[in-house]
C-alpha cells in the first residue's frame, strides 16, 4: 500500500506529440482514482508512465516515498490489468497467476495459498487448469484481476479493463472491482472513457482533456460544480445543456434571440449558461416573476429509456438544442411548445471566452 | 463456410485432374521407377537389367562410404538447422525491438527475403574463394590455412556456412512476423511480472514462438537434406574427390557419374523412407501442436 505522487509529469512522443502536458496530483494511500476523458486525451499514456511501460519525458513519479522514474516495471510493486487482459496464452490459469510470484522467488506453498485464495475470491477455482483460450471474456477478465491480486502490490493500475465486456457483465464487474478494492484497500488508478464507470467507481475523478487536467474532485463535486464547459458536457448523461446568453436590461436572454429569461448573477455581458436536463421543470405556461430560469422550448423528439424519458427540442423553435428529463410516462408530440423552469441554484455560469466556471 | 454441391459427382475430380496428373508424372512415376530399379542391376550401357532382389540395398547400407556420408549428412543437417534457426532468431529478436510494427521496415525486409537466397548463396561461394575469398583471408590471419576442396573439414565447414547463409533470411522473416504476432500487451504484462529479459524470453516469448519454430525446424531439416545440393555442387566444383558430400549428392554421384543406377535408386528409396518418417512425425506433432488464440 502506498501513495502515488505525480509532479509535473510530461510525455512527448516522437514527432513532437505532447500526449501529457505537465500533470501533478497526489494520490492518497488506499484511494481509488479514476482517470477519465475522451479517447486520445492521454489517459493510457499517463497510466503507462506510472507502470513504467513508458518513459517519462520530464517530471517525477513517486510510489510510496521512492521516485520511480528509472525503476524497472517489475520493481515498482504495481500490478496492471490490461484492456485485452493480456493473459499468457500458453499458460494455464494457475500459472498465469503464479508466474509473477515465481519470478519473485516466493515459496511454493505461499504461491499456492495466494493463487487459491484469489481463485476463491474471484470464483475462478474451477478453471485453474484451463488455458485462457478456453475461457469466456468475463472469465478472462477475472483471471486478469486474479493475476493482479495475487501479487499483493502497492497499487493496482487498470486500463479500461471492462470495455471488452458486454453491458450487463460490465456493470457486474464494476461493482465487484469496487468491492474488491475497498476490501483490499489497495491504492488504485483506473482509466476509462466511460463517465458512468468513472462516477460509480471513483473516490476522486481526474478529468483529462488534451493531456492536461481539467478538474480533480469527488464525483459528486465534479458533477455539481464542473470546472469548465468541457467537464460539464463530459460528465453526466445526457450532457449538460449549454446556451450562449447575453445581458439585456439586467436579465439574460439567449444569443440567438429571446426565448430565455434568467437573472444575471455575475455582472458579465456574455456567458455560456449551463443547466442539467434533470434540473429543468416542465410547465405548460411561462413562469412569471421568478428569480430563476425560464425557457420557451419546442419539442422535436421524445426518447424513452425506461425509467425516464428524454425530450430533445429547441429553444424558442430556432435556438440551440436542449434536452430535458421527463417522467417515463410523459407524452409530447413534436412541435409542442413547453416552458422549462429552473431555480437559480441549479444554473451554471461559464466564461463565454475560455469556458471556465464562474463562481458566485 | 459455404458448402457447394456439384450435381455430377465426377466433376470435382475433373477439376483436380491437372494437379493430380502433375503429381503423378513428376512425383509418383519417378518414385515408382526408383523403387523398381532399386531391385535391378542395370547394365552400364543400358542394354538390360538383372533382378537382384535386395542386393543393392545390402550393398548400399554395408558400404563403408555410406556410413561416413550418412554421418556427415547428419552433422551437416544438424549444424545448418541449428545455426540458421539460432542466428535468424537472434537477429529477429533484435530487429523486433526496433521495428515495433513499422510496416516500411517490414516491407524492406520482405525484399531481402525475396532477393537474398540465390544472391546470398553466390556471395557465400565468393567469400570462400581460395584466392580472393575474404573469409579465407580472415581465418588465415589466425593461422588457419583453409583449403576448400582439399581438406575434408574445411570443405564441410564452408558448406555449412554457405548453406546457413542462404537460409537465414527465410527463417528471419518467419521469426520476425512470429514475434510481431505476439501481443504487445502480453509482453508488457510479462515485463511487469518478470524483471529478467532473458527469463522473459524463455518463459513467454519463446513458447509463443514455438509453432513458428516447429514449422521452421521441419522446413530447415528438409532444406539441409535436399536443397543444399546446388551449394555443395558449386563448392566442390563437381570434383568430389575425398571431400564430404551429403546423401542426396551421393545419389547423384553414383547414379549419373558412376552409372550405378541400381545402387543410386536404392539410396533414393532409403531417402524416401526417411522423408516419409519425417512427414509422419511432422503431422503427428502438428496434430498435437497447441493452437493459441
Ligand atoms: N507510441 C506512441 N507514439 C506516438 N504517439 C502516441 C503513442 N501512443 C499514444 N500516442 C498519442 O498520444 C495521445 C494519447 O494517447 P493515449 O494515452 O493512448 O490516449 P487515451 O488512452 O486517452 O485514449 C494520442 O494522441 C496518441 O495518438
Ligand atoms: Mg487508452
Amino acid at each position: 500500500m502506498a501513495t502515488i505522487t505525480l509532479d509535473t509529469v510530461r510525455k512527448v512522443y516522437a514527432g513532437n506529440v505532447e500526449a501529457v502536458k505537465g500533470v501533478s496530483v497526489d494520490i492518497d494511500d488506499g484511494e481509488f482514482i479514476v482517470l477519465v476523458g475522451p479517447s486520445g486525451c492521454g489517459k493510457s499514456t499517463l497510466l503507462r508512465m506510472i507502470a513504467g511501460l513508458e518513459d517519462i519525458t520530464t517530471g517525477d513519479i513517486s510510489i510510496g516515498d521512492r521516485i520511480v522514474n528509472k525503476v524497472d516495471p517489475a520493481d515498482r510493486d504495481i500490478a496492471m490489468v490490461f484492456q485485452n487482459y493480456a493473459l499468457y496464452p500458453h499458460m494455464t490459469v494457475y500459472n498465469n497467476l503464479a508466474y509473477g510470484l515465481r519470478n519473485r522467488k516466493i515459496a511454493k506453498d505461499e504461491i499456492d495459498r495466494r493463487v487459491k485464495e484469489a481463485a476463491r475470491i474471484l470464483e475462478i477455482g474451477d478453471y485453474l487448469e484451463r488455458k485462457p483460450r478456453m475461457l469466456s471474456g468475463g472469465q478472462r477478465q477475472r483471471v486478469a484481476m486474479g493475476r493482479a491480486i495475487v501479487r499483493e502490490p502497492a497499487a493496482f493500475l487498470f486500463d479500461e479493463p471492462l470495455s471488452n465486456l458486454d453491458a450487463k457483465l460490465r456493470v457486474q464487474m464494476r461493482v465487484e472491482i469496487k468491492r474488491l478494492q475497498k476490501a483490499l484497500g489497495t491504492t488504485s488508478v483506473y482509466v476509462t472513457h466511460d463517465q458512468l464507470e468513472a462516477m460509480t467507481l471513483a473516490d476522486r475523478l481526474i478529468v483529462l482533456n488534451g493531456g492536461a487536467i481539467e478538474q480533480i474532485g469527488a464525483p459528486v463535486d465534479v458533477y455539481d460544480k464542473p470546472a469548465s464547459t468541457f467537464v460539464a458536457s463530459f460528465i453526466g448523461s445526457p450532457a449538460m445543456n449549454l446556451v450562449p446568453v447575453r445581458s439585456e436590461n439586467g436579465r439574460l436572454q439567449a444569443e440567438s434571440g429571446a426565448g430565455l429569461d434568467a437573472p444575471n448573477l455575475h455582472g458579465s455581458d456574455r456567458y455560456l449558461l449551463g443547466i442539467r436536463p434533470e434540473h429543468l421543470e416542465i410547465s405548460g405556461e411561462k413562469a412569471n416573476g421568478t428569480d430563476g430560469l425560464s425557457m420557451e422550448f419546442t419539442v422535436n423528439v421524445l426518447e424513452p429509456v425506461g425509467a425516464e424519458s428524454y425530450i430533445y427540442g429547441q429553444l424558442d423553435g430556432a435556438g440551440p438544442e436542449i434536452v430535458v428529463r421527463a417522467p417515463s410516462h410523459a407524452r409530447y408530440d413534436p412541435g409542442t411548445v413547453l416552458y422549462l423552469n429552473a431555480t437559480a441554484a441549479d444554473i451554471h455560469f461559464f466564461d463565454a471566452e475560455n469556458g471556465r466556471r464562474i463562481e458566485g | 463456410m459455404k458448402k457447394v454441391q456439384f450435381r455430377n459427382a465426377w466433376f470435382p475430380y475433373l477439376l483436380l485432374l491437372p494437379q493430380l496428373s502433375i503429381v503423378a508424372i513428376f512425383f509418383l512415376w519417378p518414385a515408382a521407377e526408383a523403387v523398381r530399379s532399386s531391385f535391378y542391376l542395370e547394365d552400364p550401357f543400358g542394354f538390360g537389367a538383372t533382378f537382384v532382389g535386395f542386393d543393392n540395398f545390402v550393398d548400399t547400407i554395408t558400404s563403408t562410404d555410406y556410413g561416413r556420408i550418412a554421418r556427415f549428412t547428419g552433422i551437416f543437417t544438424f549444424c545448418v538447422t541449428f545455426l540458421s534457426l539460432g542466428i535468424a532468431l537472434l537477429l529477429a529478436v533484435k530487429a523486433d525491438k526496433v521495428i515495433h510494427g513499422a510496416s516500411t521496415y517490414k516491407t524492406l525486409l520482405m525484399w531481402v527475403y525475396a532477393v537474398a537466397p540465390p544472391v546470398a548463396g553466390l556471395i557465400a561461394i565468393l567469400l570462400f574463394d581460395q584466392h580472393v575469398g575474404p573469409i579465407v583471408k580472415l581465418v588465415a590471419l589466425f593461422g588457419w590455412k583453409m583449403q576448400i576442396g582439399v581438406n575434408y573439414f574445411d570443405t564441410g565447414f564452408a558448406m555449412v556456412i554457405a548453406a546457413v547463409w542462404k537460409q537465414i533470411p527465410v527463417n528471419f522473416i518467419f521469426f520476425l512476423s512470429g514475434l510481431q504476432g505476439i501481443s504487445k500487451s502480453v509482453q508488457e504484462a510479462a515485463s511487469i511480472d518478470c524483471r529478467s529479459g532473458f527469463r522473459r524470453f524463455w518463459t513467454v516469448t519463446f513458447p509463443l514462438l514455438a509453432p513458428t519454430g516447429f514449422f521452421l525446424l521441419i522446413i530447415n531439416i528438409t532444406y539441409a537434406f535436399f536443397d543444399t545440393f546446388g551449394i555443395i555442387d558449386v563448392i566442390l566444383k563437381t570434383e568430389p574427390g575425398n571431400n564430404p558430400v551429403t546423401l542426396v549428392y551421393k545419389v547423384y554421384l553414383d547414379g549419373f557419374r558412376g552409372n550405378d543406377l541400381g545402387g543410386s535408386s536404392a539410396q533414393s528409396v532409403v531417402l524416401m523412407i526417411l522423408v516419409f518418417i519425417l512427414t509422419v512425425i511432422q503431422f503427428r506433432l502438428i496434430e498435437r501442436r497447441i493452437h493459441y488464440t
